[in-house]
């Protein structure tokens, strides 16, 4: 029985139940009773959800056509959103200049792009943000170059939802990393003044923020000034999402060892030689999952703006809704608006693994 | 070759302090755990410090760049006193290397940057030639064909031999090993003791707490035993370990050298 050949040929050769598909399907899906009794609840299910949902998303539905004839399918009538699209994405845009904010997404889609590639942080990307960002306001704003102006109040839409999410993460990230340091710092003003902001912001829920933005804040400003309602929610945003990165943050830095700040310091680098080159690009990586959810859930949170009469990606497809020829075509309509923002949130999440996976190569052993 | 040496640095002790301890002493909370130091460093002086655990022979030589900030009594330094002056502590951490347990290497540069940071932005040194030097002194330590790893691929020998080199890039006047080979297999302990003893033989100045006792009979000019917070016993190592004077030496000694 316990011949030693024996046992060198079974680790030469895996059973056959342990390769292949079926070596798969018997090892993960059917290796316990309980295990089996999920899969097949979970293939019922599916078997319930999927062919109808298949069936009205594509095989009965209506792809171009009235609201009127709509009415007559029973299957999805996608002509709720290619009918309204450029409605839903620009809002009041000037119908006719609709191309200029395309023009801007477009831009800022391509810097992004080029961005997230590593190889290119460097200084020059400073510059070249800082032309497609002017790039883009001229294309947003007008007035210059013969484009005719345009009055923020019309700006709406998806270009809008981007413009508060883009910058309400960009520079919420290093104001939540000032925070953390400062919470941190030995200077008892510097740290107090953190521990109140934080609390005080994590205290309050984001529409409240909102709120004081919208209406109270320009309350306290002398007559005659005003400041543009898009920048007031943009500031509430920030704010509001620099307390949270600040405290995840924090956390990052208590997890680094004494040593490495004992190290630093001990060649004679000063606090910011110190935090810049040694503990943050460590802490920050430490870090990178939940201060992804943060962005995450902030970039979701922009919706929130529509509370105080701020035209964005979501409001502009709830009034193509109110639309009486569009009127009960809600699913459709928000299964788009979904997945806009679910591509948003799905590259986020793919990038920050990437990100990590980067950063941590070859560190480990 | 020691006595030699010792010879020449009693002859122009004048000015060639490369350290000085008057009366220094340090709390941790009400914890008394240095209790008036006195101790003169000469320049290439080499040390070894002892001393059962919690003795504060580790706090005595963090006081030394600072890392622990004494509260009485008074600290000089290659001619500058250690005060709250934050640019002062910086110019002696720059002259004075420091080697860790623990090694404290940078997990996220490569061992290359590990040894270039420093004389980069605290020396302002161009990154060529602070490359230059970097590769030099792995080197020296044996290592030069990791440069371009990371430290957790290295094993715990190579990371204290590279945490060595990243020292000496800085140029240092002075170095401190608080128990260089304690977190060491005992297969690693003597490549990392070679190093060491290479750079005494350079004439470094260094100020090493351990309890490799060979290390301090074949390098160090003086051995200090230290207990509850004070210096009990300093002497030669001859001295020191075939005529220890004070009973607390001799109930160490017999409990570490069996």
């Amino acid at each position: 029985m316990n011949d030693p050949d024996d046992t060198r040929m079974q680790e030469m050769k895996p059973p056959v139940t342990h390769v292949g598909l079926i070596g798969w399907i018997r090892e993960n899906l059917f290796n316990s009773a309980l295990n089996s009794i999920l899969t097949l609840v979970t293939l019922f299910v599916l078997g319930k959800i999927v062919p109808p949902l298949v069936r009205w998303a594509f095989i009965d539905s209506v792809w171009h056509t009235t609201g009127k004839a709509c009415r007559q399918v029973t299957g999805a009538c996608w002509s709720v959103v290619w009918d309204n699209v450029r409605f839903i994405l620009f809002g009041f845009y000037p119908y006719d200049s609709q191309w200029r904010p395309l023009a801007a997404m477009l831009i800022l889609f391509g810097l992004l792009f080029y961005s997230q590639n590593r190889k290119h942080w460097k200084k020059h990307l400073i510059y070249v943000w800082v032309l497609g960002l002017f790039v883009m306001g001229l294309l947003m704003k007008g007035g210059l170059f013969g484009l005719s102006a345009v009055e923020s109040t019309k700006w709406s839409g998806l270009p809008l939802t981007l413009l508060l999410s883009v910058f309400g993460l960009t520079a919420a990230y290093p104001l939540g990393v000032v925070l953390a340091l400062g919470r941190r710092s030995k200077l008892p003003t510097v740290r107090w003044l953190s521990i109140v902001y934080i609390e005080m912001i994590r205290g309050v829920p984001l529409i409240s923020l909102l709120f004081m933005s919208a209406i109270i804040f320009p309350l306290f400003l002398p007559e005659g000034i005003t400041i543009n309602k898009i920048l007031r929610a943009q500031i509430a945003i920030i704010l509001f999402t620099a307390a949270y990165i600040a405290e995840v943050v924090r956390g990052g830095l208590q997890a680094m060892s004494r040593g490495q700040y004992e190290a630093a310091e001990s060649m004679g680098l000063n606090y910011y030689q110190t935090m810049r080159l040694i503990i943050l690009p460590q802490a920050l990586k430490i870090v990178i999952p939940p201060t992804v959810s943060i962005l995450i859930s902030a970039f979701k949170d922009t919706s929130l703006v529509v509370i105080i009469a701020l035209w964005d990606l979501l409001k502009t497809t709830q009034s193509v809704l109110a639309n009486p020829e569009w009127m009960g075509f809600s699913p459709e309509a928000y299964i788009f608006v979904a997945l806009l923002y679910f591509a948003g949130c799905f590259s986020m999440s793919g990038y920050s693994r990437k990100l990590e996976r980067e950063l941590s190569a070859g560190e480990k052993q | 070759m020691k006595e030699q040496e010792t010879r020449e640095m009693q002859s122009e002790q004048s000015d060639t302090a490369m350290v000085e301890i008057i009366n220094m002493h340090k709390w941790f909370g009400d914890f008394h755990v240095l209790q008036g130091i006195d101790l003169t460093v000469q320049k290439k002086e080499r040390i070894v410090i002892c001393g059962p655990s919690g003795s504060g022979k580790s706090t005595l030589i963090r006081c030394i760049n600072r890392l622990e900030e004494h509260q009485k009594g008074r600290i000089i330094v290659d001619g500058t006193e250690l005060t709250h002056n934050i640019k002062n502590i910086e110019k002696i951490r720059a002259e004075v290397g420091m080697v860790f347990q623990h090694f404290n290497l940078f997990p996220h540069l490569t061992i290359v940057d590990n040894l270039t940071l420093g004389p980069i932005w605290v020396r302002k040194v161009p990154k060529a030639e602070a490359e230059e030097t970097a590769m030099f002194y792995l080197e020296k330590v044996h290592i030069a064909e990791q440069a371009r790893k990371y430290p957790g691929q290295l094993s715990g020998g190579q990371q204290q031999r590279v945490a060595i080199a990243r020292s000496l890039c800085m140029k240092p006047k002075l170095m401190l090993f608080d128990e260089p080979t304690s977190a060491l297999d005992p297969e690693m302990i003597k490549e990392v003791l070679d190093v060491m003893i290479d750079l005494a033989q350079e004439g470094m100045t260094m100020l090493v707490v351990t309890h490799e006792m060979g290390f301090a009979k074949s390098v160090a000019h003086r051995v200090l035993f230290m207990d509850y917070g004070k210096i009990v016993e300093a002497n030669t190592p001859e001295e020191f370990f075939d005529n220890p004077q004070h009973d607390r030496t001799k109930l160490f000694l017999s409990q570490i050298l069996h």
